[in-house]
């Protein structure tokens, strides 16, 4: 199937990215192109648009150094594929799905295209059982479910790197599936010490032997951003679906992916939409977070876990907000908790898992896990409605009740968001009920009086230190 | 059928030189895979069209067929409890080759357009719009393949039509009907919140605007559910492919509270989920409604639940740019707001061609970016709909679903349908209704004052309306999806409850003015066990709903008519629970 073609001489402009060729040679959209420029290295392209005199490559690293005359073009036909096969875990690899590490390439068992199908909605099964993270935040509030794509909103300086190593190295399912579990660390636009950090981190936990990584470098071309998550999705996909394997993609950071969406875009000469960010943006995005998921065909689940630095801490801004329409639920992370020092600083809030109702409960984690992080949920917002009021009449100007919610969120953020190692999902648990325990019994209405009685019967409302 | 030859393609637009003649909105057969498009501009011997399927591997020189009339779908029996794409293809295995047909006509028999002429597999075969006359033959019963002539009718002009048991529809085009009627009868969705505060009429049309994690989805799959309609197409336009796999994962297995039957089989599917083709999703939703009047055409009551309408206005942004079309508001084309109206006038209450009544009601879901309602999709749908729903995300971040925001939305059908639940359950329905409103108004008011002054220094009285609007919303408003006791409100339990409730008001509003505490009505049994109304009295309790009034009438001492409430001491311990705050 591979049917490889040569144009030689027939480069007739060079306009920043897109290379205009002269159409001597047939070829259709999506086509993967090499580019050989008389310094002979190899350039990623692809067939951006063709007409009856010309084809338009879109060059997908840096054209410096390219010529007219002296300028290679061969076409692959097929469009972009990634060679995946046994031995992905492990390794480590650039944006393109080249070797890092000094191995030599896998062994191609097959060759996927990097935009992966469309999955037929029907084929699609229902993300079920959950994934824990270690995080109290996550696994009780906002579960994490297999197949799910939940996103860290975060912002330039918080935590985030450190929390989504933390869960890369931590994570496990439980039970009898725990061996087939592998992550896809994916560093997109990261700075070099940040992508020895993450080396380095994995790689002394022990995890890297589960792990792919694929990193692309801030001083990589925008162009070539744009393909790392797609090459690493491939890898993901070929372990999850071909070797049916529960796989956790950590893609981090999605904001460098959408700035290099609107540079290319720009250089495309395309008309811009919000805030110079192209139309197709939540298409784009999409193609990226559809693929996670479960099949029902077969075994295996794409977990996404994408990180994205919000603008100016604006959840309004296209990123973000785009994001949050596409993916199922988001994990918010807040400058004041930070400063407080309380880690991971997840604002509880509006974090949200949509997909929680299907993971946990009965038969999944605990029957009393759903109705314990709605009351947890219910009463830490009415803790924060206190604190608003509060704020200008003092704690005196409430009742005596609401003192007590006042109270409960304090302690909230101190015992449950905060942690200083994993908890296994009993033990966030117990820190739940154990912060709910200092609030009056009547008020837990999002509890059953069954479930009243049984986790907080003896010491309800009782004030201890 | 016409033929091209493509010149150029980019992304999802392709351009042809015609070797014959093409109209616009003509559907076409795309290069070597017959790929499905549309034609959308003719200049020259160049034709432009948009191609609704995955471009790759599109080259100079393919052919380009055009199929002689706009993009049409298959409407007939069969169509019911499957999953299909925007264009109305199957995702699922096709059924068998062929059905049992059983004729409801004889030769001489007069048929106009809209009757039905026979059944196969039981589902009735139509008479398509614009074809009546005389049945002049007519297969005999038995085993019929598919696509097989099963009666011919001539005309008054003598010309014969063959009648089969499907026809094809261009989507674009809304399908005849007799008359257009009134709103009479509300379509119970189930949901509290909504059947109760801001009903939708039978025939309306309704907005669910939210930003993005205020429970849109999770809300219109609970109206699709429980809601009182024959049949509901569910499109899933531009969304997520999980959800899409949740609504076949869950609705084989629910039941239709109404027949007993599983829900999947009053459904259809559409999905176009975010990855696929983006000139797709703009079909998506015209196929969407075109099959949900066919069945209103049946003489059935449709629901048809869009989610969502704003990736559909995207979709026309996207292909209009490509196409370099002028930009109007927020770069959606001029034309938005037309289209928006062509959409929802689509939903009506009718009498059909055949006689019979039918209605189509159109729920569509809304995503205004950052969740501003003053973008263009939202304002301009808010022109053409009725019933509009608005999502709070303050509510939806306490977890208090259906995050419905009372005081941002309305219904224009509450005159309409008060007659109706006034012959169902409440004789005093309207005048309920605007009680808990008013009520939930005023929380808001005190509310704001209560941030300067202090919850305490509030007088009892207004202390105990911001206690009691509290447990309305906790024992009326809140309602969870996936409670198996309380996912569904039934019309009785739904006014049972809002007597129960408007009791409560008046109980305790006159035990305070009668010197009670307001911390001893907050703290007695009576007002926890309303709270937890709902989860605890199911659709086989109305009655204990019914007996609680008892308890809260001899709750509390009554007051004798006279006594100044001012007076009573505003000493109070415990307030309102629950997340009804309102942050303006």
């Amino acid at each position: 199937m591979r049917a490889e073609l040569y144009a030689d001489g027939a480069v007739r402009r060079l306009d920043g990215p897109l290379l205009f060729l002269e159409r001597t040679v047939d070829a259709g959209l999506n086509t993967a192109v090499t580019v050989v420029g008389r310094d002979h290295i190899e350039r990623l392209g692809r067939v951006a648009a063709v007409d009856e005199s010309r084809i338009v490559v879109e060059v997908l690293e840096s054209t410096a150094g390219l010529g007219l005359a002296d300028t290679r073009v061969r076409l692959e036909g097929r469009p972009l594929s990634f060679g995946v096969g046994p031995g992905l875990l492990g390794r480590v690899f650039d944006s393109v799905g080249r070797p890092l590490d000094g191995g030599p390439p896998v062994a191609a068992r097959e060759w996927r295209r990097v935009d992966g199908g469309v999955v037929n909605p029907a084929t699609r099964a229902l993300p079920r059982d959950f994934i824990e993270t270690g995080v109290t935040t996550v696994d009780l509030l906002n579960s994490l479910i297999r197949g799910q794509k939940l996103p860290v909103f975060s912002g330039g300086g918080l935590p985030h790197d450190r929390l989504v190593t933390e869960i890369a190295m931590r994570a496990r399912v439980r039970g009898d599936e725990a061996g087939r579990f592998a992550v896809v660390f994916v560093g997109i636009g990261v700075s070099h010490d940040t992508a020895q950090a993450f080396r380095r981190a994995l790689t002394e936990s022990g995890a890297a032997s589960r792990t792919a990584m694929f990193l692309n470098r801030a001083d990589d071309p925008a162009a070539q951003r744009l393909l790392t998550p797609r090459y690493a999705l491939t890898a993901a996909e070929y372990l999850a679906f071909g070797e049916g394997r529960d796989v956790l993609v950590v893609l981090t950071d999605m904001t460098n992916y959408c700035e290099a969406l609107r540079e290319v875009s720009a250089s495309h000469g395309e008309v811009p939409s919000r805030k110079g960010y192209p139309g197709y943006m939540y298409s784009d995005l999409a193609s990226i977070y559809e693929r996670a998921g479960r099949l029902r065909d077969r075994p295996g689940t794409l977990t996404q876990l994408p990180v994205l630095t919000m603008p100016a801490d604006d959840i309004g801004h296209p990123i973000p907000d785009l994001t949050g329409y596409i993916t199922e639920g988001q994990i918010v992370l807040d400058r004041e908790l930070d400063r407080r020092g309380i880690f991971p600083p997840v604002k509880v809030l509006p974090s949200l898992s949509r997909l929680m109702p299907a993971g946990t409960g009965r038969g999944y984690t605990d029957p009393d896990h759903p109705a314990l992080a709605n009351q947890l949920f219910a009463a830490y917002a009415r803790a924060v409605r206190m604190r608003v009021l509060a704020a200008v009449t003092g704690a005196e100007g409430l009742g005596a009740a609401d003192r007590r919610f006042l109270e409960f969120g304090d302690l909230f953020e101190t015992t449950v968001v905060a942690q200083s190692g994993p908890r296994t999902l009993e033990q966030s648990m117990a820190a739940g009920w154990e912060a709910l325990a200092r609030l009056p019994r009547e008020e837990l209405t999002r509890l059953s009086r069954a479930q009243v009685e049984a986790h907080l019967g003896a010491r309800a409302g009782v004030h201890h230190a | 059928m016409s033929r091209a030859t493509i010149v150029s393609a980019a992304g999802p637009v392709v351009r042809a030189r015609m070797h014959g003649a093409f109209h616009v909105l003509e559907a076409l057969a795309v290069g070597e895979r017959g790929l499905l498009g549309e034609v959308v501009q003719l200049d020259g011997d160049l034709l432009v069209a948009q191609v609704y399927e995955d471009t790759t591997g599109l080259a100079p020189g393919m052919p380009v067929v055009g199929r002689g009339g706009p993009l049409s779908i298959r409407l007939g029996p069969g169509l019911l409890g499957r999953l299909y794409d925007g264009l109305l293809r199957p995702l699922e295995a096709e059924a068998s080759a062929a059905w049992r047909f059983e004729a409801g006509v004889a030769r001489g028999d007069p048929v106009c357009a809209g009757a039905v002429y026979g059944r196969v597999d039981g589902e009735p075969c139509l008479v398509p719009p614009g074809i009546g006359g005389e049945v002049i033959d007519v297969v005999p019963d038995g085993p019929q393949p598919r696509d097989r002539v099963l009666a011919r009718v001539r005309d008054a002009r003598g010309a014969e039509h063959g009648l089969r048991a499907c026809h094809a529809w261009p989507v674009r085009t809304p399908r005849p009907v007799a008359e257009r009627l009134p709103p009479e009868g509300p379509l119970i969705t189930g949901q509290r919140v909504l059947d109760t505060l801001f009903p939708v009429a039978r025939g309306g049309r309704a907005a669910l605007p939210g930003g993005f994690g205020t429970g849109k989805t999770i809300l219109q799959e609970s109206i699709a559910k429980w809601c009182d309609a024959d049949v509901i197409v569910y499109v899933g336009c531009g969304e997520r492919g999980n959800e899409m796999a949740e609504v076949l994962d869950e609705f084989p297995t629910l039941e239709d509270p109404r027949t007993g039957r599983p829900l999947m089989e009053r459904a259809i599917v559409i999905a176009n989920t975010s990855n696929m083709p983006v000139a797709a999703r703009e079909a998506s939703i015209y196929t969407a409604v075109t099959v949900a009047e066919y069945f209103r055409d049946l003489g059935r009551h449709v629901a048809l639940m869009a989610d969502s309408t704003s990736r559909w206005a995207e979709a026309l942004r996207e292909v209009s740019g490509r196409l370099g079309e002028l930009p109007g508001e927020a770069g959606y084309p001029a034309y938005l707001s037309t289209r928006l109206a062509g959409f929802y006038e689509r939903a009506a209450r009718v009498r059909t061609l055949g006689g019979a009544e039918g209605s189509l009601t159109i729920v569509g879901a809304v995503s205004p970016p950052a969740g501003d309602f003053s973008e263009p999709v939202t304002l301009h749908t808010r022109r053409y709909v009725r019933s509009f729903w608005a999502l709070d995300p303050n509510r939806a971040r306490a977890r208090f679903y259906p995050a419905i925001d009372p005081l941002g939305s309305y219904s224009e059908d509450v005159g309409a349908l008060a007659a109706w639940w006034q012959a169902h359950g409440d004789s005093e329905w309207e005048r309920h209704r605007e009680r808990l409103l008013a009520l939930l108004e005023r929380q808001a008011r005190l509310e704001r004052m209560a941030r300067i002054v202090g919850r305490d220094a509030l007088p009892a009285e207004q202390q105990l309306a911001l206690l009691l609007a509290d447990v309305a919303a906790e024992a009326l408003l809140r309602q969870s999806a996936f409670s198996p006791v309380d996912r569904y409100c039934s019309p009785a339990r739904q006014a049972a409850m809002l007597r129960l409730v408007i009791r409560l008001l008046d109980a305790a509003e006159r035990a305070v003015a009668a010197g009670t505490e307001v911390r001893t009505i907050a703290g007695s049994a009576v007002l926890q066990h309303v709270r937890r109304l709902a989860d605890e009295h199911g659709e086989d309790d109305v009655a204990g709903i019914e007996a609680l009034a008892a308890e809260i009438e001899t709750a509390w001492p009554s007051a004798p008519t006279g006594t100044d409430a001012a007076t009573a001491t505003p000493r109070l311990a415990t307030a309102p629970t629950g997340a009804t705050g309102h942050a303006r």
